[in-house]
């Protein structure tokens, strides 16, 4: 009995090649015959805490579009990052399901989930998470070699990605010797350094102070601006304000869906030119 | 991710803890130290066994009379006898058809004496016999003559004589070549001087005198019997076959069994096998010793890290988290364990190396090639083996959880 697996048979079309640059309304036409993004349905995730099940998702249904930059707000403990966690495919859900550009995770293998996290997802995390005693280049270069990529050409990329977000200057410099939003633009850098379609931020300006927090948030609306789709989580209203799409989570509820400007538009504060930190 | 930058990487991981991977490293150390260096002690004192038994001669066979004063007591039945070895149990086992075997048979009279020479004294082991005892125990001439045939039938007062005989009766670097030494109360001339030879583990090889046995029998031991029978075989191979038609010669001359002879017969080869075969034990046993203590080395690397893996289980977690695959964590951990114990191996490999030029417990050790190859191979056999485990620990890790560890 041969028959084609099931994920398989639900991959999405063939995408259209990107230099062809069609008009914004026929563009707009097929992104919306491409499956959503990310598509949670009836997602619950429960933890087991000794004997007793804490529950942090009682069942979320949301879907992204391609293009669009989400916030989502909510106090701790409403199950922000463990939404988070379950979108960038480091977690899985205990009921429900999460299809990520339209390929049922479930169904994945841990080969296939760590080409996901690589390819297509660029997770910045609240802390940096950059690799110690590490530089920067280094840093960036890590997820490029993960990807296969021959060491000169990933040296290329990685210092392109580095000079998208102002850091040009401090390639060899290691996590240590960086600020806090060097630091963040550094990982930022490396979670764009694959080119992923989905870029995940928990909580990335959580330990910045307001200036870092704005450069850090400039490199995510000029990320939006280019097409990709941004998913932020955060505390404050005033970074909520960079976002096309503001989801409001309670108790593993989302209790508040509001689009504030079409997702074809451009992102609601346009990126400025970074300029290079002295 | 090629080769050489997990190499890269396992090295970073190394240098960034440099105290504990130095300590690692020196448990793999010991152990193929201790390994390769106690091989070689087992090796060096099995090599210098041989080498006594071997200076004893070549392919021989000792006849020796278990009695006191050459005389051995045979019993026939009730009754006994006293029995000797002679000139004609020498010429009996020379019989080609009886003993086929045995090439040449020299008998021996032996006798200790103070030697004199213009004042001079040193005490020697005086030994009669015939011209063929000299090749069959391997003594060399090195400068004079040997002695001859003729000089056992004139029974000429002539001796070789050893070089500590020479060194301590001729002090001022006298040619001893033709000089006249008493050997107790004879007069003997030196016509020859021998290689140096060393001692044999019971005696002093070189400090004696050769001499033909009648002019031995005149002027020392007295009597017409020998201490003992030196019997050179044809090859080593067929000591077995000569031994027992010795036995068989000697036991029907003197009308009895081969079980009642009072004669001790020792044949070198089984000699050396014996002592062969007690030396490997040894050797064995050494090398199990070092070899636990490898294994103890090989733990000390898995302790490491496991260690290594759980203070690095957030890195674990942002490898994984941005793409990396089980594969290249669980590369990445063994090619750092693997690189320990080869950097702990090559460095054993040197000290064992070193260590084996100098003198052990009295023993020169010698190096046995298949012991570096073996320490070494087992080495990194324990870095796979050992690493393999924490390795497929980071590995399995799931991302969320490595990310969450503090």
């Amino acid at each position: 009995m041969r028959r084609p697996a099931i994920g398989r048979r639900s991959k999405p079309a063939p995408q259209p090649e990107p230099s062809a640059q069609p008009e914004p309304a026929a563009r707009r036409a097929q992104v919306r015959q491409l499956p959503p993004v990310i598509e949670l349905r009836n997602v619950v995730k429960t933890y087991q805490m000794g004997s007793v099940e804490v529950p942090a998702l009682r069942g979320i249904s949301l879907t992204v579009e391609r293009g669009d930059f989400v916030a989502i707000m909510g106090a701790s403990g409403s199950g922000k990052s463990t939404m988070m966690n379950i979108i960038g495919c480091l977690d899985v859900p205990t009921r429900g399901r999460y299809r990520l550009d339209g390929v049922d995770v479930r169904r994945l293998d841990e080969r296939s989930l760590a080409r996901i996290r690589n390819r297509k997802i660029g997770f910045v995390f609240q802390s940096f998470n950059l690799i110690p005693r590490t530089s920067a280049l280094a840093n960036v270069e890590l997820p490029l070699a993960y990807a296969g990529i021959p060491p000169r050409d990933r040296r290329v990329l990685a210092m392109s990605a580095l000079e998208r977000v102002g850091l040009g200057d401090r390639m060899d410099h290691m996590p240590n010797e960086m600020s806090g939003g060097q630091q963040q633009r550094c990982a930022v850098a490396r979670a764009l350094a694959t080119n992923p379609a989905l870029i995940l931020a928990d909580e990335p300006t959580g330990n910045l102070d307001t200036a870092s927090s704005a450069e850090v948030l400039q490199v995510f609306s000029a990320l939006n601006a280019e097409g990709r789709t941004v998913v932020l989580i955060t505390h404050e209203d005033e970074i909520a304000a960079y976002s096309k799409r503001l989801v409001h989570l309670r108790d593993g509820h989302i209790v508040a869906d509001d689009r504030r400007c079409p997702i074809s538009a451009p992102p609601p504060r346009p990126p400025r030119p970074v300029e290079a930190v002295s | 991710m090629n080769g050489l930058e997990n190499v890269r990487i396992a090295l970073r991981g190394i240098s960034a803890n440099k105290l504990r991977s130095a300590l690692t490293v020196l448990g793999i150390l010991i152990g193929v130290g201790a390994v390769i260096i106690l091989v070689a002690v087992g090796k060096g004192s099995s090599t210098s066994v041989q080498n006594r038994i071997k200076s004893l001669g070549t392919n021989t066979i000792t006849v020796l009379n278990r009695g006191r004063f050459g005389a051995g007591t045979a019993r026939t039945g009730t009754q006994s006898r006293r029995i000797q070895l002679t000139m004609a149990d020498v010429n009996a086992l020379q019989d080609k058809t009886q003993a086929p075997d045995v090439l040449t048979v020299s008998p021996v009279t032996q006798s200790s004496v103070t030697a004199t020479y213009n004042g001079a004294t040193y005490s020697v082991q005086v030994t009669g016999t015939t011209p063929s005892y000299l090749d069959a125990t391997d003594y060399h001439v090195q400068a004079g003559r040997s002695l001859t045939e003729d000089d056992v039938t004139n029974r000429s007062r002539v001796a070789v004589i050893g070089q500590d005989a020479v060194s301590n009766l001729f002090p001022g670097g006298v040619n001893p070549i033709g000089q006249r030494v008493r050997f107790g109360n004879a007069t003997f001339q030196v016509i020859g001087v021998l290689a140096k030879k060393g001692s044999n583990g019971f005696q002093n090889q070189d400090a004696v005198a050769i001499a033909p046995y009648t002019a031995v029998q005149d002027q020392l031991t007295g009597g017409t019997t020998f201490n003992q029978l030196v019997v050179q075989g044809k090859s080593s191979g067929s000591l077995t076959a000569a031994q027992a038609e010795i036995t068989n010669i000697l036991a029907s001359r003197n009308d009895t069994t081969a079980a009642n002879l009072p004669f001790l017969i020792l044949n070198q080869g089984s000699l050396l096998q014996t002592s062969n075969s007690t030396n490997e034990t040894f050797t064995v046993l050494l090398g199990a010793v070092a070899a636990i203590s490898l294994l103890v080395g090989g733990i000390g690397v898995m302790n490491i890290m496991l260690v290594t893996v759980t203070e690095r289980t957030r890195e674990i977690g942002i490898r994984k988290a941005i793409g990396a695959p089980k594969s290249v964590i669980l590369v990445q951990f063994l090619v750092e364990s693997v690189l320990l114990s080869l950097i702990g191996g090559i460095a054993g490999v040197a000290v064992g190396l070193i260590g084996s030029q100098f003198r052990i417990v009295g023993v020169q050790p010698v190096i046995v090639p298949y012991s570096i190859a073996l320490a070494f191979g087992v080495a990194l056999a324990v870095g796979v083996f050992f690493g393999f485990y924490p390795a497929n620990r980071a590995a399995s890790l799931r991302p969320i959880d490595a990310l969450r560890y503090e």
